[in-house]
């Protein structure tokens, strides 16, 4: 398996999450994608993974791919929600704002100049288009939950170029950023459930009592 | 030093949630919060040494805004105890909407608190890039809850908002750290490593790692266009949330945006980062004047009034030389006086239960010291003689002037007289008058004696600057490029 | 031209009636049933072709040609895909666009004749089949540039002599991602689940066998056998470009594409007893994913 793989795969499950209709399937589909880049972070170091990249690939897997969907599908669950997702812009469409980000990313990675390290070609596109389908998703989903798992694709997004290119990440900052969104995501499930007590729903969309 | 002023917070937030007595953890809240400012007040006297390998550095300009946090949370901690006092344990009713809601339990409130101080000045002294982002991070999800204590939709639809979008910041910022770690190569990712190595950082990184950062941080800063949280938040969350907010929260951010500009001046972007700042600092100003006029809710105008300060200071690091000292000096004044408003705001809205500005009237005769503290508050804010922000925002229009960007210094003079009359009229039309709900009565001593002093401080660096903080500021502007 | 080249179209007209009798042995196994004999579409062609044909007072001369055209327009593509490393005998550069054209040729006059009926029934069928086939057709395109980039070559012949196990080491996701998407085309054209369902007797479920609602005796013929063409053609063309096996005889090379067109075969089979028909509206979602997945592969030979 080589990283190239992997990083197709994501892109594939990036597809999925576009095109996907139900919360089961997208949650699910953030879990893959989490242990992807997991796999990534092993494959990408030459030679012998120290015990420090283990520690941070095999938690950050586990992190992304078990706890958070538990974590997620438990606040769902406890909020009794619909499982559609409700998009502003339907599947087919947002399939093919996928294309189009991929190859918008392609081309940006064409001009970022290769910085020395590089692992595959391709990781610095497939990190743009992780950034760039998460900021989609946050944007044409109407339920909390959606917003959550484009946020999380975000992260994967940022992960995957931090994976790739940055050299010198010492243990404490991996650590500290996956603690980071470990506790976001863990307030952010508990807003989620005080929202669906409040409004019995999880829209977003409806949430504009404030504004000028 | 620098440890104990991170972790004594840390622990004691942490500790908090399980302390069960509501004096015991009042008295903690306010131990801790002395303790800060004491810790902050030997900071002056005798420099802490680097610690954590060079990570955890007090510099100039993060002493700085270390004391500004520090002495803005104990003022706030003296409002908040008695607030605590009054607001524990019962359900309200909300005045616009009429519904009943209880608050957070306490101890959620005052660990979140102390929590939130700790990463605070973590984000202060830390010079490691990835450990800064951290800190803000960590402020974030401190405050969430903080914004949260009011229980009712509106709050949580501020507080949703406010953990999305700056959420999505901070990781556009994590971006930017990642960009600037493949500019730096090899080089440590600290900050003052990267500008003193400057030369062999790879520049079109460096200028896609700067234009995330400003972004990312910026949403957390409130610079327009990325700050439509604020509003929102500033207006839902208690008065003592907002002050800091305002005074504290805004600035930490404001640092790590002016620690990556340090390093791309001394690679030679100075000139790219500045036009940045100074476009940014203009939009923000222009955006907050636009919703400053005909505001309908007071605490609303305040949290618009910070955009404008926040882009105030971005012009000023933005058109450099003595900007940058005015911009820092800014920076004091604006969170002092910032701070002391929202805790009067929060007498207003306790005494009138509304947040509406046509509907509060008459406060120099229902509540004679929080209406005067208010009056003056705004004639602080908006920069009027002889108060502090007066000074500041002088040294910045000197600056503009200067440096030969009259066409800058002209809009920022027309915005700050848009924004003086539009707040003026709202002010003062709440100020005067007779008092619409509230019958003239005594106003309790601890509601008054923080914003007071705050406000009494604000008026002394009107007057007078004191020789150690004029030397501190002197030496943040020289480390951040500017004289 | 030459003369080996001949085999290939030869074969395609002798051993094509085995793919649907394949398929239908298949699904039988699955349900534990015997299953009609694998031989049945020749039985059922030689019945027709002895039968006469009844024509509606309402068709005209459209509803006669469209089997006719159909089938030449079937006949035309066996003679441009190319089998086990063999080129076609009309192999030239540029020759899928011409498939992809003819294929929708046939398409188009079945869809004519359908129309000339003036019934209800067959003008629904006939919207739905346009509907899907346009949204199959950039699948089947954009997979086809895909490999043409990647094998350099407009030609079918070209890239199917120039894939090789090498190829798919290179670039083997690529490939791979081209194989789901063709994947999804066959279904589709050859109407089968997920999107059409072959052994429903309900009209309204209908789409491909609701066109051929009207027709009878050597027409109904010339459908059917044109039917099994284009399910053999659309498989050795996924075979050919994607599946190669290149052990140096030619004879082996072509033993080895008929075992994996019979191979297709039984995976439609496969997948036709495991699963369900979609939904009407979530055939174009189908449809488009197979869409992303072919660009997802011509982007990444792009770079």
């Amino acid at each position: 398996m080589t990283p190239d793989t992997i990083l197709i795969l994501v892109v594939l499950t990036n597809l999925r999450l576009l095109g996907a209709s139900r919360i089961g399937a997208s949650v699910r589909t953030v879990a893959v994608q989490g242990i992807l880049l997991g796999l990534l972070a092993l494959l990408v170091h030459h030679g012998e993974p120290s015990s420090s990249v283990w520690l941070v690939a095999v938690g950050g897997a586990a992190l992304k791919g078990v706890v958070f969907p538990w974590l997620l599908l438990r606040a769902l669950r406890s909020a009794d929600v619909e499982r559609e997702v409700e998009p502003f812009v339907g599947p087919n469409a947002s399939l093919l704002a996928g294309v189009a980000a991929l190859g918008m990313s392609l081309w940006l990675a064409r001009r970022l100049p290769l910085p020395e390290g590089a692992h595959s070609s391709v990781l610095v596109a497939v990190a743009l288009f992780s950034i760039l389908v998460g900021l989609f998703l946050i944007v044409a989903r109407k339920k909390a939950i959606s917003q959550v798992l484009g946020f999380l694709v975000m992260e994967n997004g940022i992960y995957t170029f931090g994976v790739g290119l940055v050299q010198q990440s010492p243990l404490l900052v991996e650590l500290g950023v996956m603690l980071d969104v470990f506790v976001a995501v863990f307030v952010m499930g508990i807003a989620m459930f005080h929202i669906s007590r409040e409004f019995d729903h999880i829209d977003t969309h409806e949430l504009t009592t404030l504004k000028d | 030093m620098v440890l104990a002023l991170i972790l004594i917070p840390a622990a004691i937030g942490g500790g908090v949630f399980f302390v069960l007595n509501d004096s015991l953890r009042r008295v903690l809240l306010v131990a801790t919060a002395i303790t800060h400012a004491g810790l902050t007040a030997a900071c002056w006297v005798w420099r802490p040494a680097a610690t954590a390998g060079g990570w955890l550095v007090l510099d100039a300009a993060g002493l700085l805004f270390l004391s500004i946090t520090s002495a803005l949370f104990l003022a706030a901690t003296a409002y908040a105890v008695p607030y605590l006092r009054r607001e524990h344990d019962h359900a309200t009713r909300d005045a616009a909407e009429g519904f009943l809601f209880s608050n957070a339990p306490e101890a959620v409130f005052t660990g979140c608190l102390l929590l939130f101080l700790a990463a605070m000045t973590l984000v202060t002294v830390s010079q490691h890039v990835g450990l800064l982002w951290v800190g803000v991070e960590a402020t974030t999800l401190a405050s969430a809850p903080l914004i949260y204590y009011h229980r009712h939709h509106r709050s949580l639809e501020a507080t949703w908002k406010y953990l999305l979008i700056c959420s999505v910041g901070i990781a556009l910022a994590l971006l930017g750290n990642f960009f600037l770690a493949a500019a730096a190569g090899s080089t440590p990712l600290v900050f003052s490593e990267l500008a003193a190595r400057s030369g062999q950082l790879n520049v079109p990184w460096l200028k896609a790692a700067f234009l995330l950062v400003l972004v990312g941080y910026g949403t957390k800063m409130g610079l327009a266009p990325l700050h439509t949280w604020l509003p929102d938040a500033h207006s839902e969350s208690p008065s003592v949330i907002s002050a800091l907010l305002s005074g504290a929260l805004l600035n930490c951010a404001f640092l790590g945006i002016i620690r990556t500009q340090q390093v791309c001046a001394a690679a030679g972007l100075g000139v790219f980062s500045r036009a940045l700042l100074v476009d940014f600092g203009l939009i923000s100003m222009a955006v907050a004047a636009v919703f400053i006029v005909g505001q309908t809710d007071f605490k609303r105008m305040l949290a618009y009034s910070s955009v404008e300060h926040m882009g105030i200071l971005a012009l000023g690091v933005g058109l450099g030389g003595a900007g940058v000292f005015g911009a820092m000096l800014h920076a004091v004044n604006h969170s002092l006086t910032k701070g002391m408003l929202f805790l009067v705001a929060g007498n207003i809205l306790g005494a009138y239960g509304t947040k509406s500005t046509t509907e509060v009237r008459g406060v120099l005769r229902g509540l004679p010291v929080t209406g005067v503290l208010w009056v003056a508050g705004l004639l602080a804010i908006t920069g009027s003689p002889p108060f502090g922000p007066f000074l500041s925002e002088f040294t910045i229009l000197k600056a503009a002037l200067d440096t030969g960007r009259t066409g800058v210094a002209v809009t920022y003079l027309a915005l700050l007289a848009v924004i003086f009359i539009g707040m003026a009229t709202i002010a003062l039309r709440m100020a005067q008058g007779a008092s619409v709900r509230v019958e003239p009565r005594r106003e309790s001593w601890t509601a008054i004696v923080p914003p007071a002093a705050l406000a009494a401080v604000v008026l002394m660096l009107g007057v007078y600057l004191p020789g150690r903080l004029t030397q501190l500021l002197q030496e943040t502007a020289r480390l951040l490029g500017g004289k | 031209m030459r003369a080996t080249s001949v085999i290939p179209p030869l074969l395609a007209l002798a051993l094509s009636p085995l793919m649907p009798g394949v398929i239908n042995r298949t699904k039988a196994w699955f349900a534990g049933r015997r299953g009609p004999p694998v031989l049945q579409a020749y039985y059922d062609l030689s019945k027709l072709l002895r039968k006469g044909a009844v024509y509606s007072r309402t068709t005209t001369w459209m509803f006669r040609a469209g089997p006719i055209v159909g089938l030449a327009a079937m006949l035309l593509t066996t003679a441009l895909v190319p089998l086990g490393g063999e080129p076609a005998p009309l192999a030239f550069m540029g020759d899928l666009i011409l498939l992809a054209y003819v294929l929708g040729l046939m398409r188009f006059f079945i869809v004519v004749a359908a129309l000339d009926t003036g019934s209800s029934f067959e003008g629904m069928g006939a919207s739905r089949e346009v509907t899907f086939s346009a949204l199959a057709e950039p699948a089947l395109l954009l997979g086809l540039a895909a490999v043409a980039r990647l094998t350099g070559t407009l030609s079918l012949s070209g890239m199917s002599g120039a894939v090789s196990l090498e190829t798919w080491r290179q670039a083997g996701p690529v490939l791979a991602l081209v194989t789901a998407a063709l994947m999804v085309v066959l279904l589709a054209e050859n109407a089968r689940i997920p999107v059409d369902d072959p052994n429903t007797h309900l009209e309204l479920t209908m789409i491909h066998e609701v066109m051929v609602l009207d027709h009878s005796g050597p027409d109904l013929a010339f459908i059917l056998y044109g039917a099994a063409l284009k399910l053999w053609v659309l498989a050795a063309l996924l075979v050919g470009l994607l599946i190669p096996v290149r052990t140096g005889n030619p004879w082996l090379d072509v033993a080895a594409a008929l075992a994996e067109i019979f191979a297709v075969a039984v995976a439609v089979g496969v997948v036709e007893s495991s699963m369900a028909r979609l939904r009407l509206v979530r055939v174009p979602q189908l449809l488009v994913g197979a869409g992303a997945l072919a660009a997802l592969a011509l982007i990444l030979t792009l770079r």
